[in-house]
């Protein structure tokens, strides 16, 4: 789009995502309480946070993922690219093309390794074949699983180890070129080499997306991300460089939280 | 008084006795319930092969009844609860699968969707004969088709829906969320979600909900009385507005109505063993591409 240098809002100049005042409701239940952060490109952020703070759901509403639950509201506004995905307009199907998204628990389809990569491609309407054999190939090279599966792509992906399915999942959610790739606790179900490899390829996968990753785990944090928010009760306490979030929080929940003293 | 603490964890012999001989109770009757279906499928096959498998003769199986049916075959009936119960459940099972995706899929929580599901639970509930009832009244008589095979599979069909869709219903209810939520997080639309993602997973326990409506469609008697089946025609169908014979109320003609009950019982015995081999048979195509198909999920 062509905006005008000057009329770009000044706070957010560089973010390709953003949230403003964002409250969610499940029913009477606030979730989300006046949340407010941006997320910028060939970045990795961590949302971190005890147990029912939120955190995922304000992932789940960064793809519209919670338009599934029938009883929920939000308010406020997501911008991705300046764009407001809230808009009665905008397409959600088009939205989560854009935001790819990774799940807790590997769910590859019950299908063929191909299928599974194949199937976002198939679903927009890409059918030439040979496309289609170089995206799979290109994708599952992305996620760092091509080698272990490149002679067995008609096998079901069921057949597959845990850490090798999440990585599948994750060449799944890369096939149809995503911009930012939302990560909900991605490697909480894995064992701690399966766990390794994913945080390996989540630092290569930066250079290209802009990721958000929600972890329990904090040297998880510390180690994949860039830029750290921490939440609690729904509310975002305090977000920045993840080095300053570690070593130096401002807030004193952050504090607490961080060195172990509740969560 | 204070409770003393140490005596009340103390190991107590005579309660553990006591709760292990409860679970070996309970699980003796358990057992026994079990074993009573084995028992009374058994003896239900024993005596209709015992009485019937004189009757099962080539000629039984190829011809018509002969003689006021006290000679001959068959073939008419076989043929006519063939086409009853195959047209019921190519009938039953698009709108069944339909409307269970309708219900569990698409429409929001509300009063629509309770008074279809009150609607769907209370066709359950009505007895075979009311839908003979309404079958006659209305696709016989209303909308002119006359007694034959059309107005039987549309009635066999109107009673076989609350079974296949409760059925889908429960397989669709059984497909994870996560999968859902997979697919609509790649830019697929819901359609495409339901036809690529949520349909192949569900298809296994769809078709037990077939199995399960064809054998109650092929088996009935009241339903079709009224509306497709007739006392007697030698002749085998040539359209669906023709009237068939069929091998339920054949049985029931035979073991009630007929001159001869005693001299025919071996002919009544051997059209129920036809019946269930034809149940069975049919069945038996939808148990191996279930099969199939479980296989190919794994």
């Amino acid at each position: 789009m062509n905006v005008p240098e000057q009329s770009k809002n000044d706070d957010s100049p560089e973010y390709k995502m953003s949230s403003e005042d964002l409250d969610f409701y499940y029913g009477d239940f606030k979730a989300l309480n006046n949340v407010t952060m941006g997320f910028k490109s060939c970045e990795v952020t961590a949302l971190i946070g005890p147990s029912g703070c939120g955190k995922s759901t304000f992932l789940r509403c960064l793809n519209r993922m919670n338009d599934l639950i029938p009883i929920s509201r939000v308010d406020g506004k997501i911008t991705l690219d300046g764009e407001n995905i809230y808009l009665p307009s905008v397409d959600v199907v088009m939205l989560r093309r854009k935001v790819g998204m990774v799940f807790q628990k590997p769910n590859p389809f019950p299908k063929s390794i191909f299928d599974n990569v194949a199937y976002g491609l198939w679903v927009n309407g890409i059918k030439d074949k040979a496309f289609v054999r170089d995206c799979v190939e290109e994708s599952l090279k992305r996620a760092a699983i091509w080698d272990e599966v490149k002679d067995r792509l008609q096998d079901t992906a069921l057949g597959l180890s845990g850490g090798q399915q999440q990585r599948l999942c994750i060449a799944r959610a890369l096939a149809v070129k995503p911009e930012v790739v939302l990560m909900d606790e991605p490697a909480s179900a894995l064992d701690p080499i399966a766990t390794q490899k994913i945080e390996e390829l989540i630092h290569q996968l930066k250079e290209m997306y802009t990721i958000i990753i929600v972890t329990h785990n904090m040297q998880q944090a510390a180690r994949v991300s860039d830029v750290t928010a921490f939440f609690y009760l729904g509310k975002l306490i305090e977000a920045g460089d993840t080095d300053s979030i570690f070593t130096r929080p401002t807030k004193k929940q952050t504090e607490d939280y961080i060195t172990g003293r509740f969560g | 008084m204070p409770v003393d603490e140490e005596s009340l964890l103390e190991f107590n012999p005579a309660y553990d006795k006591r709760r292990k001989i409860k679970q070996s109770f309970f699980f003796f009757l358990f057992r026994g319930a079990a074993v009573v279906n084995g028992i009374a499928l058994l003896i239900i096959v024993y005596f209709m092969v015992v009485n019937g498998w004189r009757a099962i003769t080539w000629e039984f199986l190829t011809q018509p009844p002969m003689e006021s049916m006290t000679k001959g075959g068959i073939l008419p009936c076989i043929v006519g609860t063939f086409c009853l119960s195959f047209g019921a459940i190519i009938i039953a099972l698009p709108i069944g699968i339909s409307s269970a995706i309708y219900l569990n899929e698409y429409a929001r929580p509300g009063k629509m969707v309770r008074l279809i599901r009150l609607g769907i639970n209370n066709l359950a509930g009505v007895p075979s004969v009311v839908f003979g009832l309404f079958g006659l009244a209305f696709f016989v008589v209303i909308l002119k088709m006359g007694v034959s095979i059309a107005a039987g599979a549309l009635t066999l069909g109107a009673m076989s829906l609350p079974v296949i869709i409760g059925a889908t219903e429960e397989a669709l209810k059984s497909v994870p969320d996560t999968y859902r939520e997979a697919s609509l997080g790649l830019g697929a639309t819901k359609w495409q979600t339901i036809w690529w993602v949520v349909l192949p997973s569900a298809m296994p326990g769809i078709l037990t909900g077939a199995i399960l409506g064809i054998s109650r469609a092929a088996g009935e008697t009241a339903p079709i009385m009224f509306t497709g089946a007739v006392f007697f025609t030698p002749k085998l169908p040539t359209s669906i507005f023709n009237e068939v014979m069929a091998l339920p109320y054949h049985i029931y003609v035979l073991a009630t109505a007929g001159t001869e009950i005693e001299k025919t019982r071996h002919l009544q015995y051997g059209t129920a063993m036809v019946l269930i081999a034809l149940v069975l048979g049919m069945n038996l195509v939808a148990i191996l591409w279930r099969a199939r198909l479980r296989n190919r999920l794994k």
